[in-house]
């Protein structure tokens, strides 16, 4: 006879399930749907009318120009920050790991960086490479690069990136250290009998090992180059200049909050939640099944 | 125990409604030294009467105000007044029975209101197209030229009264090796009240004043010429573009990298106490070919708007406020400690008579240029969307001013882009 498994239903887990779908529900579902209404809406700031307007605030948007450039600088920007912060921190984890004494000084040196909240560390940024008081300023001026923060756009982009990617590296680097802490030892002295290149060590065991941590943080530092460098956007370039650091998140409050053009706003973030669930599909669908857990 | 707590909440709320004052909640942008002395105006009032208690609440900038009490009059928990600044007043004019008038709210709680008492410049600016006062003018200020009278003397020019003066005054300072000027919120200073200067329109519609404007009077020749002459400055080295940044345009006036700086007639105080140079004030420049007689410019700053939709007790602490607020004595106090400009006559002349002009100069140059004679175009303009529809004047000009744009595209996609935004705007007041 064939034994079956039994469970009992009852009402209990789906009561302890209430609360956090309750969150959801409230902080996620909520306002989500809201954005999709108001983003067929022309509606006055003040809530005092409302009209159907039907797909145009979705045409405004997918014929203006400075659309477009601000969904090329969003890409373009998310993929060097992710890049660089990943690249970088992938580095100082390994170096050190194979660190024997001291290893501790390094680790908090590197992690304290976490704690700057991105507005504190735009603003320092502003500080530092001020047109007229800021220090690399200075020292690029005396090196023969004419930099300028407020008419340049590119080198406003590259400030952007320098400060995000240095914020970033901190979290990256405390993931990958422990990701590194958990590969067995035997596993690397097997490979170092076999293999003396240390390169080809890396990229043949170590890295495969390190994937899901990888894949993990590539997720993670997508978001937070779509999201969470508005505080620096907003302290250091305001998405300028001459328009050219606004990303799609900036331009969502730039429009909605400062402007009042409720509607307008709306369907950008629809786009945008469109846009960052296809980037989602995208790597569980493609780039999670190159990894091995 | 329980019959005790219920005497005395029973004996608070009795008290609360026959003997404390009337409270009202003013929220304003005003932060740091600009804070205290809202502060200060808002305990001189409580103490001054004690049928009424008003509540400063800082919120922020003046955009993060604006949006907090937008979020707070849609969840009817609005403030009784509300600080817009001169880009928001379409916001909150255009929006029909979100504010009430000044004028209204003083008459109705019988105080005398005579719109002939404010300084020319500031009459209009948040009035209706009749003339009827929506906003009570606030922190008001408007667009001066400092210069630093060392470089000049040594150079051996005067201030520029013109803009034709100030070429001449470049190529000679140009010689000497500075550079001529540089000024901070070019649609401002650039657009706004370069059009108000020459008595020209700002946008149509009357500047917006009679409907919502549907198009701003920015591809036109005064601009391209006005423009196309920056740049050319800008190529010979005589105008400093810093970007739209307002300290990165003012900074190297301070560090004496350029011989003028356009900027508010605020902005004297903490100019003077910063620099090391003699500093001079004067009028905005205009160009005489284009007017020769040049008159008055905007008003720049904020309003104070009275939230409609109160109790009538409560409206009229804002009207005794509002009141206290005008007084020659309070007006005076306000333009000597920020540097904004006193919004009546009667404050303006008690401040000449206390003899603040002769150790400031500076302070009066604001309201002489207020005071100048205007035209039919100089009132004021109402535009809707207007901070996103600067930001895009920003976009521009930093692109014209970096060679990668001309000035007729930049001119012709700022026509274009304001056009969709203020026909959706005149669409959403309806």
């Amino acid at each position: 006879m064939e034994q079956r498994q039994q469970f009992t239903h009852s009402a209990l887990p789906y009561i302890l399930l209430v609360p956090q779908i309750a969150i959801i529900a409230v902080f996620f579902f909520y306002p989500a749907a809201e954005a999709i209404y108001l983003s067929f809406m022309l509606e006055d700031p003040w809530g005092l009318s409302s009209t159907f307007v039907g797909l145009e605030n979705y045409s405004i948007i997918f014929n203006s120009a400075e659309y477009l450039q601000s969904v090329f600088f969003t890409l373009g920007f998310a993929v060097v920050v992710s890049f660089l912060s990943l690249a970088i921190a992938l580095l100082l984890a390994v170096k050190v790991n194979n660190i024997l004494h001291g290893k501790s000084a390094y680790k908090i040196t590197l992690t304290w960086v976490y704690a700057v909240a991105p507005a504190v560390a735009g603003i320092m940024g502003g500080f530092i490479f001020n047109p007229h008081i800021g220090v690399f300023t200075d020292i690029f001026a005396s090196l023969g690069w004419d930099f300028s923060l407020y008419t340049n756009p590119f080198d406003a982009t590259f400030v952007l990136v320098l400060v995000s990617v240095w914020k970033q590296v901190s979290v990256n680097f405390i993931y990958f250290l422990a990701g590194l802490q958990s590969i067995s030892y035997a596993v690397n002295e097997a490979a170092m009998l076999d293999c003396e290149s240390d390169r080809r060590r890396f990229w043949t065991i170590t890295f495969p090992l390190l994937a899901p941590t990888g894949f993990f943080l590539l997720v993670i530092n997508l978001t937070y180059a779509f999201f969470d460098t508005f505080g620096v956007i907003d302290t250091l370039t305001s998405g300028g200049p001459g328009g050219g650091t606004t990303s799609l998140v900036y331009k969502i409050y730039r429009d909605g909050f400062i402007g009042t053009d409720i509607g307008g706003s709306a369907a950008q973030s629809v786009v945008l939640l469109v846009l960052v669930l296809l980037l989602t599909w995208v790597q569980f669908k493609f780039v999670e099944k190159r990894v091995h857990y | 125990m329980k019959k005790q707590l219920i005497t005395g909440v029973l004996a608070s709320l009795l008290s609360g409604t026959t003997l404390a004052a009337t409270n009202i909640t003013w929220w304003h942008a005003m932060s740091g030294q600009l804070g205290e002395t809202v502060n200060t105006l808002a305990r001189d009032f409580n103490a001054s009467q004690d049928d009424y208690k008003i509540n400063p609440v800082f919120k922020g900038s003046y955009v993060e105000t604006l949006t907090a009490g937008i979020a707070a009059y849609r969840a009817d928990q609005a403030p009784n007044i509300l600080q817009v600044a001169d880009v928001g007043a379409a916001t909150i004019i255009n929006a029909p029975g979100v504010a009430k008038p000044v004028q209204d709210i003083l008459v109705e709680s019988g105080y005398q209101f005579d719109n002939k008492d404010y300084i020319a410049g500031v009459r209009n600016f948040y009035a209706d197209s009749n003339g009827k006062m929506i906003g009570m003018p606030f922190n008001s200020s408007t667009p001066v030229l400092y210069y630093n009278k060392d470089i000049l003397a040594k150079v051996g020019v005067n201030a520029p009264k013109t803009y034709e003066d100030m070429e001449q005054v470049a190529k000679k300072l140009k010689a000497q090796g500075y550079a001529t000027f540089s000024q901070s919120l070019t649609p401002w200073i650039m657009f706004e009240n370069f059009k108000s200067r020459h008595n020209l329109p700002v946008a149509n519609k009357n500047n917006g004043f009679d409907a919502p404007a549907s198009k701003i009077m920015i591809n036109t020749p005064d601009m391209a010429m006005h423009f196309n002459t920056l740049k050319d400055w800008s190529d010979k080295g005589y105008y400093k573009y810093y970007g739209s940044d307002w300290d990165a345009n003012q900074q190297p006036f301070e560090k004496e990298q350029v011989a003028m700086w356009l900027g508010s007639s605020g902005s004297f105080g903490g100019l003077r106490n910063r620099v090391d140079f003699e500093l001079g004030t004067t009028y905005l420049p205009y160009w005489q070919s284009m007017n020769k007689d040049a008159g008055r410019t905007f008003i720049g700053g904020a309003a104070l708007f009275a939230i409609d939709g109160k109790p009538k007790k409560e409206q009229q602490a804002v009207a005794a406020f509002f009141n206290f607020l005008t007084s020659p004595e309070t007006q005076m106090f306000w333009h000597k400690s920020t540097g904004y400009v006193t919004v009546t006559k009667a404050a303006y002349q008690l401040t000449k008579k206390s003899g603040y002009y002769q150790e400031q100069p500076d302070a009066e140059v604001g309201v002489k240029q207020l005071s100048l004679p205007g035209g039919e175009w100089t009132r004021g303009y109402r535009l809707g969307f207007y901070s996103q529809i600067q930001e895009v004047m920003h976009r521009e000009f930093d692109n014209v001013f970096a060679n990668r744009t001309t000035v007729e595209k930049a001119l012709s996609n700022i026509d274009k882009e304001s056009q969709v935004m203020l026909n959706r705007f005149a669409r959403s007041v309806r």
